[in-house]
């Protein structure tokens, strides 16, 4: 489990490309690192669930983001809060 | 094409916040999706993929409502609840 | 997505007409358990999420319990949460002003503010959110004193969150009832802020 101000790093993974899929974390934050703000709770995986599959419960975090890391026109202070599984991030 | 967070493309466009009644058709088509749900017969991640399978230009030209009962119906007919011909003949004219 | 044979390119009342004749004829959803369903859905109304924000003002106890769990505390006024995502609750202070959208799709705090509205929905909305959001507060009438952070929730997974907006100065002594009324959906997004 990852604990609160966990300093993470989001895969810089597109699994779009390798065939059919769905895909919960956004494009804009693959690749970016982020704090962990705090586990939400366990939840099926969304990927397994849309295709109607046997899901495996995973643990998601409100993960903490700086726009001005991600866009040059993100305003310094402000925050892009996400929920993100555990298997699309890893300690940074 | 669904995950459109920051796109440059939507960047200068205004958001319209006038209140836009649902119509009767959306309320149904959003009533079937919840009672999919409840029975277990389809997720809202079926429902979701479906849509982003919509090819761009047919998401574009479609309104809310008509991509959801497009990706029900696409998502009944994969899982054969429904099968492709009960549901041409239910919709031949008699 | 193949179009089974220009199946799926039919009108969608037609889809949905033609569906529901083989669902009914197989049980599996009836008109009038889409009847009922529409009832439901049509009872929730910004009017749940107003009445909770102005209890959460004028009652310190609820206020915590809606930041601990929304779930809980819209279930506290008679919400049925059951089978209802999680609710999560995004507090406004002075110095940081929450935000939420759903960029993936058009996720919505659905139990307490009913149908989402067509602008949450909107393509310009979900992709400024993120990136633009002081232009897009600026389209909504809306513009923060200087130095307010912005925190923008997008709303990816199994969450559902709504914003507890800052009470308006100028509202003191006044009870839940009539504070409730000043309460709009915009204002529990946060694309606008309560006013008096």
């Amino acid at each position: 489990m990852l604990a609160p101000g966990t300093a993470v790093r989001v895969h810089d993974d597109w699994p779009e490309t390798r065939g059919p899929c769905h895909i919960r974390t956004p494009y804009y934050v693959r690749g970016a690192s982020g704090t962990v703000v705090r586990h939400l709770g366990d939840f099926h995986n969304p990927e397994d669930l849309a295709f109607a599959r046997p899901a495996a419960t995973l643990p998601l975090y409100h993960v903490r983001f700086d726009p001005a890391a991600i866009w040059p026109e993100g305003t310094a202070g402000d925050e892009i809060v996400i929920e993100i599984f555990e298997h699309w991030l890893d300690a940074a | 094409m669904h995950d459109i967070g920051g796109i440059s493309r939507f960047m200068c466009e205004p958001v319209d916040p006038t209140p836009h009644e649902l119509t009767e058709f959306d309320r149904q088509v959003d009533a079937l999706r919840q009672i999919l749900g409840m029975k277990q017969i389809m997720s809202v991640d079926e429902l979701r993929r479906n849509i982003e399978s919509i090819p761009e230009a047919e998401y574009h030209r479609l309104t809310y409502y008509q991509r959801w009962i497009r990706a029900i119906s696409a998502s009944l007919l994969d899982k054969g609840v429904v099968s492709e011909a009960e549901l041409r003949a239910a919709m031949e004219p008699r | 997505m193949d179009t089974r044979n220009g199946l799926l390119e039919r009108d969608g009342e037609a889809l949905f007409a033609g569906l529901m004749t083989v669902l009914a004829a197989k049980g599996i959803a009836t008109p009038a358990e889409i009847a009922e369903r529409i009832a439901i859905t049509d009872a929730a109304s910004p009017a749940r999420g107003a009445a909770m924000v102005a209890r959460a003002w004028t009652d310190p106890d609820y206020r915590a319990l809606m930041l601990q769990s929304g779930t809980k505390a819209a279930e506290a006024m008679g919400i049925t949460m059951r089978g209802a995502p999680p609710l999560g609750v995004l507090e406004c202070t002075p110095e940081v002003h929450a935000l939420v959208v759903c960029t993936l799709c058009s996720c919505y705090p659905r139990a307490v503010l009913g149908y989402p509205p067509f602008w949450f929905k909107s393509a310009s909305y979900r992709a400024r959110a993120v990136h633009d959001p002081r232009g897009l507060l600026a389209e909504f009438g809306t513009v923060l004193p200087q130095g307010t952070k912005i925190r923008v929730v997008d709303s990816t997974a199994d969450y559902r969150w709504m914003v507890l907006p800052l009470r308006p100065a100028g509202t003191e002594g006044w009870d839940a009832e009539r504070l409730a009324g000043l309460i709009r959906e915009g204002d529990m997004i946060g694309v606008t802020q309560v006013r008096t």
